[in-house]
């Protein structure tokens, strides 16, 4: 197995409030290999962005940040503002959902590439702005030399995000945290980005952690998958192999509620009841409740993590209990 | 089947500073009673203007709409409102379009008492029913928007928008804004509802599989201009226009094993300000020949029930 770039272990966010403590995320352990690209997929509130937030150091307060997140070697939790701003956009650099709110609409595509390679790297504004065409080049933004002197708003939607994109493999990062970078995009433009993604991943070894609630954005991009539900990972494996036979309960009813072309008027599934409130969990799993086969101990104690053969985890009491899974524990024994 | 809504040759342009949006170009179209007919394309391609010129929330420049026999131009501002009642709309996003001053039972009920002045007891039943219909019960009466998750937020949205017992519903993506987990329980509570009370929709959507969940007819529209239409499953199957192909190329699949199907388009949408001259998916298009760049493709039926809007529309597998 190849180097963990980015490595959490037991990170735990809480957003202290008024007489109520919220737990944004809840004893996380996972890692992003050198080269792999990694999918973190959850529903709105799971945790996600507060994780992927947290990789950088950059949990807004109230909150409060605990266990270790090292990134390239490097311990995350408890550093300085200094310290991490050498990390941020060198080490490892983020792309956001919106790219139209994420890039400053007062400078230039250009200036803005600039800014970041000359805060890292030992280059003159001038040849600075060479390798921002360059950045730009390689994430085929048409027409690169023109493009570098645009504003953001000159640029459509597809555009912005490449230049984003750009802007964050300006300093040739080992990892790349992509917070949901094509929601807010058209379906063909998201496809474009995806295909870029996995050109970057191949053509430079770059790490991605790739943020997402959408399965087939997924299973087209990622090699592996984290599940997070109500703060913590449930379940995580490789593709596609995971996608073939979800261990976790939750898992398995998500990909069932996911419509696909080609099924026609066949009912759609959907996950009764709703995600727990993050400040009030419940006693035991927090996926109990949406559960038709919750059992006592289900009800009683929050299950642990554990290894199920093939590179697969899953944090479940009744993981070997339903009969699609017990296929899956017999080939990962076997 | 008779058509419960006529629409023709509906258009509408933005004037700008640089120049004229044509939004929507001549669209035409008839949608049935009992009938889902789904609009489908990227964003601003015209899919919300079609939505509201329909309610006349927005004037059109030109065209008609006919709704059960009456053209909505054509007639006083007093036939026009008691008309549209028969017509209503849900948003996209439930967090916005509910007013977060007002209780579930206000947010109901104003347009009972706005059409009919009803009132007190007679009231709070009509809107108890209404709620029974989406699944919520009276003791979601008193609550405001912000105790309820976006399913629910939507369920009220949509228990609004059958207030006042329409015959056409214009869903604008109704479930764009919620999670996969609650989304089928919104769209199979718009199907049910459907079926009991035999209502049409209009649905808008840029999801390709909820489209074939929830529609009987579809139409793609790119630039303002209808592309391609007809029965869903035949046009997703089979699609005649590349631009169709180029958006189902362009999902995702949930099967890693197939993630090399993934096809993107070249390009993006052209700015309407500067429309090419000919085909307005020209430049994008695989398949473009001399011919697509000297005028606009004419939008021709190729069999009974479907229309395409090319010059050489992909070849159609006969049936087998």
């Amino acid at each position: 197995m190849s180097e963990a770039i980015l490595k959490i272990r037991n990170l735990t966010v809480d957003f202290p409030g008024l007489g109520e403590t919220v737990h944004a995320v809840r004893d996380c352990s996972f890692s992003v290999r050198k080269g792999e690209i990694l999918g973190l997929v959850g529903e709105s509130g799971s945790g996600k962005s507060v994780t992927a937030m947290a990789c950088l150091g950059l949990v807004p307060p109230p909150g409060e940040m605990r266990g270790s997140v090292e990134i390239a070697g490097r311990q995350v939790v408890g550093r300085t503002h200094g310290e991490l701003m050498d990390l941020r956009g060198g080490t490892a650099a983020m792309i956001f959902q919106n790219p139209g709110s994420a890039l400053s609409p007062f400078f230039t595509v250009g200036r803005q590439i600039v800014d970041v390679i000359v805060s890292h790297q030992d280059f003159a504004r001038r040849s600075a702005r060479d390798l921002a065409i360059e950045t730009l080049r390689l994430v085929h933004l048409p027409d690169p030399e023109l493009a570098v002197d645009k504003y953001p708003h000159q640029l459509s939607g597809g555009q912005r995000q490449r230049a984003m994109i750009a802007m964050a493999m300006a300093c040739e990062p080992d990892l790349l945290i992509a917070d949901e970078p094509t929601t807010a995009l058209d379906v063909t433009i998201q496809a474009q980005i995806i295909v870029l993604l996995r050109e970057l991943a191949q053509e430079t070894g770059l790490s991605i952690l790739f943020i997402t609630h959408d399965l087939g954005v997924v299973a087209s991009l990622c090699d592996r998958v984290a599940v997070m539900y109500a703060g913590t990972i449930v379940e995580t494996g490789p593709l596609p192999e995971l996608f073939d036979a979800p261990a976790h309960p939750y898992t398995e009813r998500l990909m069932h509620t996911v419509p696909r072309l080609g099924s026609g008027k066949t009912e759609l599934a959907y996950i009764k009841g709703q995600v727990p409130n993050m400040a009030h969990l419940p006693v035991g799993c927090a996926f109990h409740a949406r559960y038709a086969h919750a059992s006592e101990v289900c009800r009683q104690r929050s299950p642990a993590a554990r290894p199920l053969g093939g590179a697969r985890i899953v944090a479940c009491h009744h993981t070997l209990g339903a009969p699609h899974l017990r296929e899956v524990a017999a080939r990962g024994a076997g | 089947m008779s058509a419960l809504l006529s629409v023709r040759k509906l258009s509408k342009s933005y004037g700008s500073r640089w120049g004229l949006v044509r939004a929507v170009d001549r669209v035409s179209f008839d949608i049935a009673t009992g009938e889902t007919l789904a609009l489908v394309g990227e964003s601003g391609c015209g899919k919300s203007t079609v939505a509201l010129s329909l309610l006349r929330l927005i004037e059109p420049d030109d065209g008609q709409v006919i709704f059960d026999g009456a053209d909505f131009g054509a007639i006083g501002a007093t036939r026009r409102q008691r008309l549209r009642r028969n017509m209503s709309i849900v948003f996209q996003n439930p967090y916005s379009s509910l007013n977060p001053r007002m209780r579930v039972r206000d947010i109901v009920g104003e347009p009972l008492f706005t059409a009919y002045g009803l009132r007190g007891r007679e009231l709070r039943a009509r809107v108890e029913g209404h709620l029974r219909d989406v699944g919520l019960g009276p003791e979601h009466m008193a609550r405001y928007p912000h105790e309820f998750s976006g399913g629910q937020r939507q369920r009220i949205a949509l228990a609004r928008a059958l207030a006042l017992e329409p015959r056409l519903l214009i869903l604008d993506e109704p479930t764009a804004a919620l999670d996969v987990s609650v989304q089928a329980q919104v769209l199979n509570l718009l199907r049910g509802l459907q079926d009991r009370l035999g209502l049409s929709y209009m649905f808008i959507s840029h999801n390709l599989a909820t489209v074939e969940y929830m529609a009987d007819r579809v139409m793609v529209m790119y630039l303002g201009r209808i592309v391609e239409s007809g029965p869903v499953e035949q046009v997703f199957a089979n699609p005649a226009h590349p631009y169709t192909q180029g958006l189902i190329d362009s999902i995702p699949s949930t099967n890693p094993r197939l993630r090399n199907r993934l096809k993107p388009l070249g390009g993006e949408v052209p700015s309407p300000l500067n429309a090419p001259p000919g085909c307005p998916f020209a430049p994008r298009c695989a398949r473009v020949m001399d011919a697509c760049l000297a005028a606009i493709p004419p939008f021709e039926s190729i069999d009974d029930t479907r229309s395409v809007a090319c010059l050489y529309p992909m070849e159609q597998e006969a049936d087998s």
